[in-house]
This record gives structure tokens, sequence and C-alpha cells, in this order.
């Protein structure tokens, strides 16, 4: 006779010590693991419940804002915790994130501020105004007077004043060259400066309109794109100090932002409410249209992975995009926020900087439940669990029921419902008249070109 | 099958007990959604694979016996088996004479620690039985049915003459279900939190213990219940009857989900293996049918000298069949017909009241006319537990997080269907027929629930009696609660309205409403 029974030694099994932690065997064996799918369910809708509980996007504004509303906000690339600010009474302020306090403000123009950018290798801020002046700002403290208070502000000019460069026209939107000491300032005309010159080296004006925002391409350093208000994106080179292509669209574009991560890629955002996204190869029709605003979209920053995109529009809410989605993830509003003039992800994509018309910088979640705290391991992986769960049954109509589920302000509902009664009605005129043609006289035009005038390439 | 990972890597056996579902590959028009299906089917390639991985730390081995030469399985007695097996399991192995009380029911908490027996004759006892030690004994001086422990050790169901009462682990009486009347036969579904119950009044009631609520009452129409077990994989009940029928059923539905003819005579007991696959069943007729129930055919057919009393399939597969004063355990009865059974045990003038294997042990216990003993059965229990799941060496502490656990991921009642896996996957049904998310917010909220107490209705047809009768009977949720309270509000209002008008003073309640529930 052969036998063996089961004999398991308790040593095994149950801790000697009270501080020991006891062995949790496991088999993976499904026969022991009955209702795992209704199971995993129940779990993934109990996290999403929760994920909705905590759901807390607003963390606070930072110090006591500025005195007139926020036109502008710039990224120190080089850092996760510092940003420059502008307003429209002409002070620029430099702010800490982690204290959330402002390190310094300079009276910088008269009129308001309507372009701002902290330059890459000094971090000096670059600001220009309405006053037909850029000008250069340290925010070293050896470099100024830490004394200067808020009612002093508006007289002591020349405090931290690094540099002056006096324009021809008023100056809207400017940006910094990643690399070299070059940027370009928009307005009337679309001009190249370098640092050491006192005027611009260049004019790459295509055309003889306004131009209201330039952003440099981060990656491909010498490519730069403008916004204008004949309605047009126009792509620029400054190797060959000349515009490359443009591309005329039904409204006004308000915002540009490149891709972090795919340098041939941008988004604009507009005036028809939509965000869109570009490759600069094919301008003929865009790559994905980002719809859900209710009123003009006023800026637009991508996160520093490039995979979402904030969006902050006169609506007075803003929304986070996934780059590859066509409607929003979450929406972000608050009782106070007027409209909101300018965007930002943090360097570190976790949070978002908004800038509005009621005079403060507000400083938000990426992600509406995650805390800033340091996890335990354990936690972590309930999280990570918990977020495979979610994905897995996001199809399930309870589960997105409740995931997608968002309270939204009165009057952004009206207006919602508002705009889809109107489009709606577009529709079917459209097709009414589709119906009533002949055969092929009103084409369907896809969504992605619906918005596109016309394109043309600069030949010389 | 073997499965090769992505990167190369080589091929890892045994990964089929591990696999999921059915094969067929998924394949779509759209090259998108067929990027996301290839992804999708690799990771579950690479889940498969690396689940075989785990293999190698599993910590135990399986039980065996095995005949040389000569010898037969069947020809070992259990005193044969003691004089060579290992001291610890010798130690485990006990005999409970208990000539009085008898016959005796039994169960086994899911973990395997606890033991719980309850004689016909009121004797209930609830103990630890590895260490012998006794948690409470209670002698209720009523016939007793049956005995259920709930999630853990810490509450059991017994079902006496009348009533179905729920004690705690001291013994203390927590609760007399008086909605269960004349209960025989006791279920627990861990996952969902239902005590079902069944009996001789015919009819399948199910009762949330975690918030106290009946959740189905189901009348079978087919007279007392012979005979009830769980199909531990999908929840569903099936139920023996008088006329050697067996039908089961999910608490969500009025009639059966299936309903199988078994036998001639009557059904008197059943098991389920915990896959599902198999279902095992005496009647009276002296045979034992071997069901397959993804098919629901019959496989085998066995016959014993009398008819069986009491059946169980083991976690690894052992059928066991108590008949008569005779024990029988029966191995590979799936995979083939047998001729001879695995083991064979004879308990002397003492007739087989329940057979139980032991959960995570070589044991099977049964409950017999006098008394309560376990017999050594090698290779009948799953050797590696997953802790996580089952844990038999599991702390106070553990057992306590263990509970809020599961209380927090508790199954709604409507998971119980005949496949457990419905959910989450795709209907299939014609886009005509499917059910939108829309049409779902519908079903579940009523606008039509608020209806007024109008005490002035007289004949039978109320508004709230209409409402009732709508609702599919055996349902019970907390509308048809609602509604139910506000009839009782009428009925009082209009006997109150009646002896006001014949001049019959009415009773103020004077008692403090804290008191009053004891008028």
């Amino acid at each position: 006779m052969k036998i063996k029974t089961i004999s398991r030694s308790a040593d095994n099994y149950v801790p000697v010590r009270n501080t020991q932690e006891s062995s949790l065997p496991r088999n993976l064996n499904p026969a022991l693991h009955p209702f795992e799918r209704a199971r995993e369910y129940t779990k993934a809708l109990n996290a999403t419940k929760l994920e909705k509980i905590f759901a807390q996007p607003f963390i606070g504004q930072l110090g006591d804002g500025h005195r007139d509303g926020i036109y502008s906000i710039a990224k120190n690339f080089d850092s996760i915790n510092q940003v420059a600010s502008g307003s429209g009474d002409g002070v620029i302020k430099y702010w800490d994130l982690t204290s959330r306090d402002e390190i310094i403000s300079f009276k910088a123009h008269y009129g308001m501020v309507s372009g701002l950018v902290v330059t890459p290798k000094q971090h000096n801020m670059l600001s220009c105004g309405d006053d037909k002046t850029i000008k250069l700002w340290s925010v070293n403290s050896s470099d100024f007077d830490m004394s200067i208070n808020d009612d002093e502000l508006y007289d002591k000019k020349d405090n931290g004043l690094v540099k002056t460069f006096l324009g021809e026209h008023a100056f809207k939107g400017l940006d910094h060259h990643q690399d070299e000491e070059l940027f370009i300032t928009g307005g009337l005309s679309i001009q190249l400066w370098d640092m050491n010159r006192s005027n611009y080296i260049s004019n790459l004006s295509w055309g003889a309109d306004n131009i209201n925002t330039v952003k440099f391409n981060k990656t491909e350093t010498n490519l730069l794109a403008s916004a204008g208000s004949d309605n047009s994106i126009v792509l620029y080179d400054i190797r060959t100090n000349s515009p490359i292509q443009k591309v005329v669209t039904n409204l006004r574009t308000n915002a540009i932002s490149w891709n972090p991560m795919e340098a041939f890629n941008f988004a604009s955002g507009g005036d028809d409410h939509n965000a869109y996204y570009w490759d600069m190869r094919n301008l003929k029709r865009s790559l994905n249209v980002y719809k859900d605003h209710v009123s003009s979209i006023m800026d637009l920053d991508f996160s520093p992975t490039g995979e979402e995109l904030v969006t902050g529009s006169y609506d007075k809410t803003l929304r986070i995009f996934k780059t590859r989605q066509g409607h929003s993830r979450d929406i972000y509003h608050t009782k106070r926020m007027q409209r909101i003039h300018v965007v930002k992800f943090s360097t570190d994509a976790r949070y978002i900087l908004s800038g509005s018309d009621d005079y403060n910088i507000r400083l938000w979640r990426t992600v509406a439940n995650d805390r800033a705290k340091i996890k335990s391991s354990r936690e972590r992986a309930k999280m990570e669990y918990d977020n495979v769960l979610k994905e897995r049954f996001k199809h399930m109509p309870e589960i997105k029921r409740i995931a997608r589920h968002r309270h939204l302000p009165k009057t952004i509902k009206k207006a919602k419902e508002i705009k889809t009664v109107e489009i709606n009605a577009l529709k079917k005129r459209e097709d009414n008249n589709r119906k009533h043609s002949k055969a092929g006289a009103v084409p369907y035009v896809p969504e992605r070109q619906k918005h596109i005038r016309g394109t043309s390439i600069k030949d010389d | 099958m073997a499965v090769t990972g992505k990167m190369g890597s080589y091929d890892r056996p045994g990964t089929g007990k591990y696999e999921r579902g059915n094969k067929k590959k998924l394949y779509s028009k759209d090259k998108k959604i067929n990027a996301g299906l290839k992804k999708i089917d690799n990771q579950y390639k690479e889940a498969v694979r690396s689940a075989a991985g785990t293999d190698l730390l599993l910590q135990e081995d399986h039980g065996y016996l095995e005949a040389e030469g000569m010898e037969k399985t069947f020809k070992f007695q259990q005193k044969d088996i003691k004089n060579v097996v290992d001291e610890s399991t010798i130690k485990k192995s006990f005999k409970l004479s208990l000539p009085d009380y008898g016959p005796y029911q039994i169960d086994y908490t899911r973990n395997g620690k606890e033991l719980l027996i309850g004689g016909k004759k009121g004797h209930v006892a609830s103990m630890d039985w590895r260490t012998g030690s006794l948690d409470c004994e209670l002698h209720l001086n009523e016939t007793v049915h049956a005995v259920k422990y709930l999630h853990n050790d810490q509450y059991f169901a017994v079902a006496q003459k009348k009533y179905v009462f729920i004690y705690d682990k001291t013994g203390l009486e927590l609760h007399r279900l008086k909605q269960h009347i004349d209960c025989t036969k006791l279920e627990f579904l861990p996952y969902h939190f239902l005590l079902a119950t069944a009996g001789n009044t015919g009819y399948l009631k199910y009762h949330d213990v975690s918030t106290g609520q009946l959740i189905s009452e189901i009348r079978t129409k087919m007279g007392p219940t012979q005979s009830m077990k769980q199909n531990p994989w999908n929840g569903v009940m099936h139920l023996g009857h008088g006329n050697g029928s067996i039908t089961l059923w999910s608490p969500s539905m009025p009639t059966p989900l299936v309903k199988l003819q078994n036998s001639r005579g009557a059904v008197r007991d059943l098991a389920i293996d915990r896959e599902g696959k198999y279902m095992i069943t005496g009647s009276n007729d002296k045979s034992m049918k071997l069901w397959d129930l993804r098919k629901f055919k019959v496989i085998d057919e066995y016959y014993s000298p009398t008819p069986v009393q009491s059946l169980d399939i083991s976690d690894s597969g052992l059928v066991s069949t108590g008949w008569n004063t005779h024990v029988t355990v029966w191995k590979d009865m799936f995979k083939s017909k047998q001729k001879d059974p695995y083991m064979n045990h004879l308990l002397p003038s003492n007739k087989v009241e329940r057979l139980k294997f032991v959960p995570f042990e070589d044991f099977l216990t049964v409950g017999s006319s006098k008394g309560v003993e376990n017999l050594i059965v090698p290779g009948s229990g799953e050797a590696n537990f997953d802790a996580l799941e089952l844990n038999p060496f599991e702390t106070a502490k553990q057992r306590q997080q263990t509970e809020v656990r599961s209380l927090l991921n508790k199954l709604p009642s409507d998971t119980i269907t005949l496949d457990p896996n419905v959910i989450g996957g795709i209907d299939k049904r014609a886009k005509a027929i499917r059910l939108k998310a829309g049409d779902l917010n519908e079903i579940i909220t009523n606008k039509d629930d608020t209806v007024e107490i109008n005490p002035n209705v007289k004949g039978k047809n109320s508004g709230l009696r209409k409402l009732l009768r709508k609702k599919t009977q055996n349902v019970i949720d907390e509308r048809k609660l609602r509604i139910e309270k506000n009839l009782r509000l009428e009925k009082e209002a209009r006997k109150r309205n009646k002896d006001i008008e014949n001049g019959i003073e009415v009773e103020e309640d004077t008692l403090a409403p804290a008191l009053s529930r004891f008028n």
C-alpha cells in the first residue's frame, strides 16, 4: 500500500511571533475562485464609486492673485514648481508652487501684459505688452529690492529690470527659442528678435494681419506656429527666415500648443468652441476634433507626455481631453471662476494652472481623485488593480453612467442643450438639402475637414 | 496546451487548468478593434503563462492511496490506513459517540476549521474539530432538520421544528426567521450572503443575511423538497423532488431555470462538484446518476443495494455515497464508468445520515444515527489553499478583515445565472431586442411608486393591490415592502374608522414609541 495524506505543518502557516506576518499562500487555479467575473465587476463598480467620492480637483489659488484679470502664464521648464504670470494691469509675478506664494512682482507695462515667457537658460522673465515694449526681468533676488510692497509697486518701475526692447507696434504673443538667444513676437507683424540686439532681426509676416499667438516648437526648435486674426494658422522656419505653409479655418484660432512628444503635431483651439489636433505635414485635414466646450477656447496646453490636453474656455470651465479621444474626460469649474484666459499643465503633469478674469490663478489636480501623499506599496497595488478593473469594465452600463456623470453649472447645461438643438437643425437642413439635390451635389464633408477653408504652401 | 509567451520565451506546460472561456478567436472587420483584440489576446496568453509559472510555488502535495500487487484500495480498512499514515493525520481523526440525540446533520465552515453537528432530537454543537475545543453546545428540545454555517464560524443557522434560527458562536439565539416555516434543507451562498431554505412547504426562500431582507420566495409547486444543494460555481440552487425530478433555481426567476427528470423514485440527495460541471444524484429507486451539467445529460448510472441517503463530492472530485450503514467512496467517476469503488467503510448497526468531505483535508466526516466520526480518505482534499480566498489557518484579525472585504464585494442576487461569466460579456442578441443603457434605468426606477394611503377604498381592488400584482410575485424588494406596509396601514385605518362609526372606543397608544414594540 502506498499512501500519503495532506499534512500541513502549522509552523509553515502560523507566525511564530506576533510581529511576524502570517504567510498567505496563493493558488491561482480558477476552480478555487468561483464568480471571478462577477466579483471583479463588483470591485470595479465600487472602485468607480470611490473614485467619484474622492474626486476633489480644486486645490487652491496662488497667493492673493493679481489686481486684474490674468492673461498669460509662463512655465519655467527647468523646474517643477515655478511659474510666472502676467495680468491686465501690466504686473507680472513669479510664483513658487510649493508654498503657493509669490516670489516677486514687477509692474512691467502700461496696459496689459500680452505675452510672457521664462527664458530657458537664465530663467529671466521676458514680457511684452500693449505699450510697444518688450522687457527682460531678473528673478534672482540679488538683482532687485525685495522690500517693495504691493502699494509701491506701481511707482518703482525699474526694480529688477534687465533690458528693454522698443518695438514699432503693440505686441501680442511672445515665445522664446528653446536653445538659442532668440525670441519671436506677434502683433501687427511677426518679428524675430535676438536677445543681444536692440532691434528685431527679421520680419516673417505673410499677409497683412494681426498675429495673436506665436509658439516655438520645443523639439524641432527652429519651427514655430502662429495664429492670426485672419483665421489662419501659419508655420515658419527661422532657418530660412520665412513662412512655410498656412491653413485658413472658418473661425479665429486663439491658442496653439505643440505636442511635446510628437514634434510634428500640434493642437489649436478657437472661436468655434472646438479644439483641433493637426499634423503639420498635412494641414488639409486635422487628426482629431475635441468637442464639448460651449464657448470659445481661449487657451490650451499639452501635458508633458503629450497624452492629454487641457483647454480653458470663455464658458468659465476648463476641460481635460485625452489626445486620442474626441470628448473630454473631465470638466473643472467653480462657482466663482470667471472666463478662463490661460491654462497650463505643470511640468510634472500632475497639476493644472488656470488664470481667469476674476484675478485668480487656480491650481487643479490633473486627476481629480489623485492625492500627493506618498503611498504604501499596498495602497499602490490596490490603486493599480482598481485602475485595471475600471478599464476592463468601463463599458458596463452602470459603471459607465457613474464614471461619466459630471455636475455641470446650469448655464453650461442649458447652453449645451441649445447647442445640440442648433447643430441638429443644421444637420437636418443639410440632409434635406442633400435629399433634394442631384446625387453628389452636396457632398459629405468629414468633421475633421469641415472647419478648414483652405491651405497654401509658400513658394519663393 | 502549451503557451508561448511574447519575446520568444519558452513554452510552459500545464497551462490548461488556468485557461478560461472559449478559445474561439474573435475577429472584427475594424482594424483598430482587431489590434485591440490582439493585444487583449496576448495579455491573456501572458497571464495564463505566468499563472502556470506559479505552479512551482505550491507548497503541498496531494494525498493518494495506491494498491500494490494483488491489493485493492477498497479492501483497505480504516485501521489499516491508521497503521501507516503519519501521526498528525491520526491525531485529526475522531469519533464522537452520541447515541442519544441522533441521527446527526453536519456542516463545516468554508475553510474547514470548525464543525457544526445537529442531532435530530435537538442537540447542536459547534466545535474546532482539530483541537477538540467546543464553541457551544445547545439542547434545543426541538427537532433539528438541518444545520448550516453562514459566511464564517461566527454564525450558524439551524432549521428547527417550525422556524429557522440563527445562532452566534457562543450559542446565543440571534434571530428567528419567521418567514421560513417548516424547513428541512439549508444552503448558504457565501458570495451573495444568501441563506436559502426549502422544506415541506415546497417553497424555496432566499434571505439576505447581511441586510436581513427576504430576497425572494419561490413556490416550486412540486410538493415537499426532498433534497437541496447549491452549485458552488454559479450559485444556482438544485432541488430534488418527490417525483424524481430535479429543478434548478435562481432567486430572480419565478420559474425553474432548468427541469430535469432524474429518476422514477424521489431524489434523496444530490451533489455538485466545485466547478459546476458534474452532478451526482441518488434516488429512491436505488439508482445513482451522474449528470453533465454543461449538456444536462446523464453520463453514467450506478446502483446501490439500498437507496442512497447522502452524497458529497470532494474538491479533488472523489464522490462519497452513504447508503444504509455503508460509506462508499468513488474515484475518477467523472472520467469513466467505474467498476470498483475507491474506498469502503462500514458503520456497524449505525445508519449513515449525512456525509461531508472536510475542506482542504483528506477526511470524510460521517454524521450517523449514533454519532459523528471522520474517516481518512487520502486524496480527497485540495492540498493548496488560496489564503486570500479561504484560509484554514486564519487569525481572528484576518477573519474580520475578510468579512468586511467580502461584504464590500457582496454580489447582488441577480448575478445568479446558469453562466456565471455572463456579466461583462457581449449581448449577442439582435440589436432590436437588446436593452439599451437608458432602458435599464427605466426598468429600475418606476415612476408610479408614489401612491397615497387611502383608507376609504372599500373593494378588494385598491391601487396598491394593483401595483402589488404588477410585479412578479416572488421578488421582494423595497418597493414591495413599502406597498405592503401601506396596505397594512390602510387596513388599520379602515378598521379604526369602522370602530369609530360603531361607537367602539379606539385604544390610544399609551406607551412610548420605544416600548410600543413590546405590545
